[in-house]
């Protein structure tokens, strides 16, 4: 029950954790069986029309029901902690950015038991993902439609959470120049929310009303476009990969420092790049349309302006170089993730330029190529990049270690069962092998490179699975992790218990300098100096609002869905009647005494 | 932070920012006008993308649009902003009753442009333009509803504030975020508007 009404930023954090993590494996379940679909020549364990749900579902899932709500976990657990503030800006808003996540993922995936998920792949391009298109399938692309949408709405109030926190919140003396990457980079992800993802709502909003209501947004026999969509949907789509790839970014800065046990190198320049991409992201949206049809003007600008990107990012990678030159490097199982990341995020910029020249593009476009590359850069990034997190903020959020043995075979597997799985399919790409389809003839020379690829695939599962172990046996030990579990912690979040107490911190800390934690400590303190005298700390209190107000959506959006408008007004009143009652009863919230400080601060 | 920062009965010059939930609330306000913004700009050029595709046999915006209708509209937009900015400044200065008065005037106003916009609809319905139409209907209808299901919210929302502090809070420091953040997404709808009587009316009937 506490669970269900909680909102409190650190257990938002666990819970987008836990929802996160589950659809990872949902996910993860669809790429196994697609590779093992690919895994032979003309193999038969999955149909066609299987396949492309399977497709659909494995990339709708990972980006937005696995990426995205681990990204949040991470930032709802740290970013508070690491700018020294109590809460979040809006903690009832936060509960409700996690529920109607939760709810739009939950409606994703009822598809698979009602008649068919949907099939017209992650991007959904129009005319595949018309009414005419349907086949046997009526409702799969609703689906999507409909429970992006819902999901959509929780991203876009958790980023406006997260900016609204980060720029009122801070401690004193936390000035923008003194904030930890990771919270930067969590400020530019959550800008980029903010104006990457009402474009979306708009895209997925015409292609439901030209589903459900007969618009002709994208009817071309009724005067529609189809490459309005593809518009629409990059403008979002581009911005998109850079909110998902950033905070791992942030990730890497911390872990790579702590761990070298050096300040970061180039600190302003990580500032700058970080903005810069962020900058960059929404002007770039068509490369992913050269074969479009764009017009040679438009596919140079669009090709220059991407390969400007290389820039800051290369400023990115040489400063973590420079970070780790010369430290005395521990290769902790976090640490491990973060240098395995460097080489392998590489490899995918590398491929993300020479997919930048529009001229090569037409060559790349479609096949395996383009499949490789932007898996090296989601999982090679961003999912390493997570795993480093995870494993380094895991005592932070949990107050227990994980163990290094399990964690270390957890890195192994799965970067070495990633790099067999993704390397390979830059030849099957060359060779000319379509992404997309669900098989491939023999005697193409696609078969041993295939096998090659499932075989990976398998491997990057049992590394999960050591994860997955670690976890379990981790839950059983007590909670003795100490306050700063890796001794050589930089930043605020290593000041305070763990796990964290509810309240943060008992008095908000007075921060000196870059690095604040590590700063006092080289001047022989242990402690923060406070900036305030102990004194009762207001909480907002829980609430089950939240979740109500998103099963209403989930029943308005199923309503609506079927034709049955009186279930979908039903479920919006529910809704509006929940936003109405919060409106009504003033959240008073309660107080902790300094008394009682002492007691709650102490680990359970 | 609450209310007993201000004990001694001082009422704050700017009250809704006089605690961190109000400062909160008025700039997490502002950046989800920003993500409105980014909502408009993408249906404005799915609008401007989509407009002539009127279709054989289908009346035209020049034959459809009338001008003084809309300009009707339009003025009265114009002047519930204004009195939505009287609102605002009875409520800096703590005038509890004039605040009330001027806000009711202003979801009076808003009631009017959409009982205009609603007769507007039927009209063009009559005449053949319906949602299901055209690609240049659809993205009619999508963009000037959006607009006008805007105002409509707004209207619930102001009602209900009304009602609030008339019958229950009074005006509080968290009231007065509250009334403030009305005011600026009442603005915001405005704002808007014009470029909505832009882009759509006076394009459309230059062609
Ligand atoms: C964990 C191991 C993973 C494996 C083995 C894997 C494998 C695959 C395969 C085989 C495809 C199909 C390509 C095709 O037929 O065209 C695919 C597509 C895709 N994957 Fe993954 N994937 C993994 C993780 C991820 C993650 C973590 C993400 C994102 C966060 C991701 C995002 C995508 C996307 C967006 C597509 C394209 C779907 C489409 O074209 O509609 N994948 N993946
Ligand atoms: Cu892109």
């Amino acid at each position: 029950m506490d669970w269900l009404t909680t909102v409190d930023h650190k257990k938002i954090g666990i819970l987008y954790l836990i929802s996160g993590g589950f659809f990872f494996l949902v996910g993860g379940l669809e790429a196994i069986m697609i590779r093992i679909q690919l895994w032979q020549p003309e193999n038969h364990f999955v149909s066609a029309d299987t396949y492309n749900e399977l497709l659909t579902m494995h990339g709708t899932t990972m980006i937005f029901l696995a990426a995205m709500p681990m990204i949040f976990a991470l930032m709802n657990a740290i970013v508070p902690l690491q700018i020294g503030a109590r809460d979040v800006a809006f903690p009832f808003v936060n509960a409700i950015g996690f529920w109607t996540f939760f709810a739009g993922g939950v409606l994703l995936n009822v598809s698979w038991f009602t008649g068919g998920a949907p099939d017209a792949g992650w991007t959904s391009y129009v005319p595949l993902a018309t009414d005419a298109f349907n086949g046997g399938n009526v409702h799969g692309v609703d689906y999507y439609v409909v429970g992006l949408q819902i999901a959509g709405i929780g991203t876009l109030v958790g980023g406006i959470n997260f900016l609204a926190t980060i720029i009122n919140m801070r401690a004193p003396g936390m000035s923008f120049m003194r904030l930890p990457l990771f919270t930067w980079t969590a400020f530019i992800t959550s800008a980029l929310i903010l104006f990457a993802f009402p474009a979306l709502t708009v895209g997925l909003v015409a292609l439901m009303f030209d589903r459900l209501f007969h618009a002709n947004f994208f009817e071309v026999s009724n005067g529609g476009n189809a490459v309005l969509w593809e518009h629409i949907f990059w403008i979002f789509g581009h911005p998109e990969v850079y909110i998902l790839i950033l905070p791992a970014f942030g990730v890497i800065s911390e872990v790579v420092s702590t761990f070298s046990r050096k300040r970061l190198f180039g600190y302003s320049s990580m500032v700058f790049a970080t903005v810069l991409i962020g900058f960059l992201a929404f002007m770039v949206w068509a490369h992913h349309m050269f074969t479009t049809g764009l017009g040679p003007v438009a596919n140079s600008l669009f090709s220059i302006a991407t390969m400007l990107i290389a820039v800051p990012t290369g400023i990115k990678i040489f400063n973590w170089l420079f970070t780790l030159w010369g430290g005395s490097i521990r290769f902790t199982t976090a640490n491990l993730f973060a240098v395995g990341f460097i080489p392998t995020f590489v490899m995918g910029g590398v491929t993300g330029v020479m997919l930048a020249s529009a001229p090569a593009d037409y060559q790349y476009h479609d096949t395996y190529f383009v499949v490789a590359h932007f898996h090296y850069v989601i999982v090679g990034g961003l999912i390493l990049g997570l795993f480093s997190g995870l494993h380094y903020w895991w005592p932070k959020m949990f107050g227990r270690m994980l163990n290094e043995t399990l964690g270390k075979l957890t890195f192994w597997f799965f970067f070495l069962g990633f790099h067999l799985t993704f390397f390979v399919q830059h030849f099957l790409g060359l060779m000319g092998m379509p992404r997309r389809v669900w098989t491939y003839l023999d005697g193409l020379g696609f078969d041993d490179l295939n096998m090659i690829s499932t075989v990976g695939a398998f491997l990057m599962g049992l590394g999960t699975i050591f994860f997955l172990i670690n976890i379990v046996t981790s839950a059983a030990k007590p909670r003795d992790a100490a306050d700063d579990p890796w001794e050589d912690g930089r930043t605020l979040e290593w000041t305070i218990p763990s796990p964290a107490p509810e309240y943060n911190f008992a008095q908000t800390p007075l921060v000196r300098g870059y690095d604040a934690y590590w700063k006092e400590k080289m001047e022989g303190k242990n402690a923060m100096t406070p900036a305030e005298p102990l004194g009762p700390i207001h909480m907002p209190s829980p609430s089950i609002l939240p979740l109500i107000l998103s099963i209403g959506l989930f029943i308005g959006g199923l309503g609506f869905m079927y034709h049955h408008t009186i279930v979908g007004i039903i479920g919006l009143l529910i809704t509006f009647g929940c936003l109405f009652t919060r409106s009504l009863i003033d959240d008073h919230g309660f107080h902790i005494e300094p008394d009682e400080l002492h007691d709650k601060g102490v680990k359970a | 932070m609450s209310a007993h920062s201000h004990a001694d009965g001082q009422w704050p010059h700017e009250p809704e920012k006089a605690t961190l939930e109000g400062r909160n609330k008025v700039l997490g306000f502002w950046l989800f006008l920003g993500a409105e913004t980014v909502l408009f700009g993408t249906l404005f050029s799915a609008f401007l993308a989509l407009r002539h595709q009127v279709g054989e046999g289908n009346p035209t915006p020049n034959e459809l649009f009338e001008l003084p209708m809309v300009a009707a509209a339009t003025v009265i937009l114009l002047v519930s902003s204004l009195t939505s900015v009287f609102a605002v400044q009875a409520m800096h200065l703590n005038k509890v009753k004039p605040m009330l008065i001027w806000l009711l005037v202003t979801i009076v106003l808003g009631l009017g442009f959409l009982g205009l916009e609603i007769y507007e609809f039927t009209n063009y319905v009559k005449e053949g333009h319906k949602f299901t139409t055209s690609a240049f209907s659809s993205s009619f209808y999508t963009l000037v509803g959006f607009h006008g299901a805007h105002v409509a919210f707004g209207v619930l929302w102001i009602g209900l504030l009304i009602m609030q502090i008339a019958f229950k809070k009074g005006l509080t420091v968290t009231t007065a975020s509250k009334v403030y953040v009305a005011g600026i997404y009442w603005h915001f709808i405005d704002v808007v508007w014009v470029f909505i009587f832009t882009v759509v009316y006076l394009m459309g009937k230059v062609g």
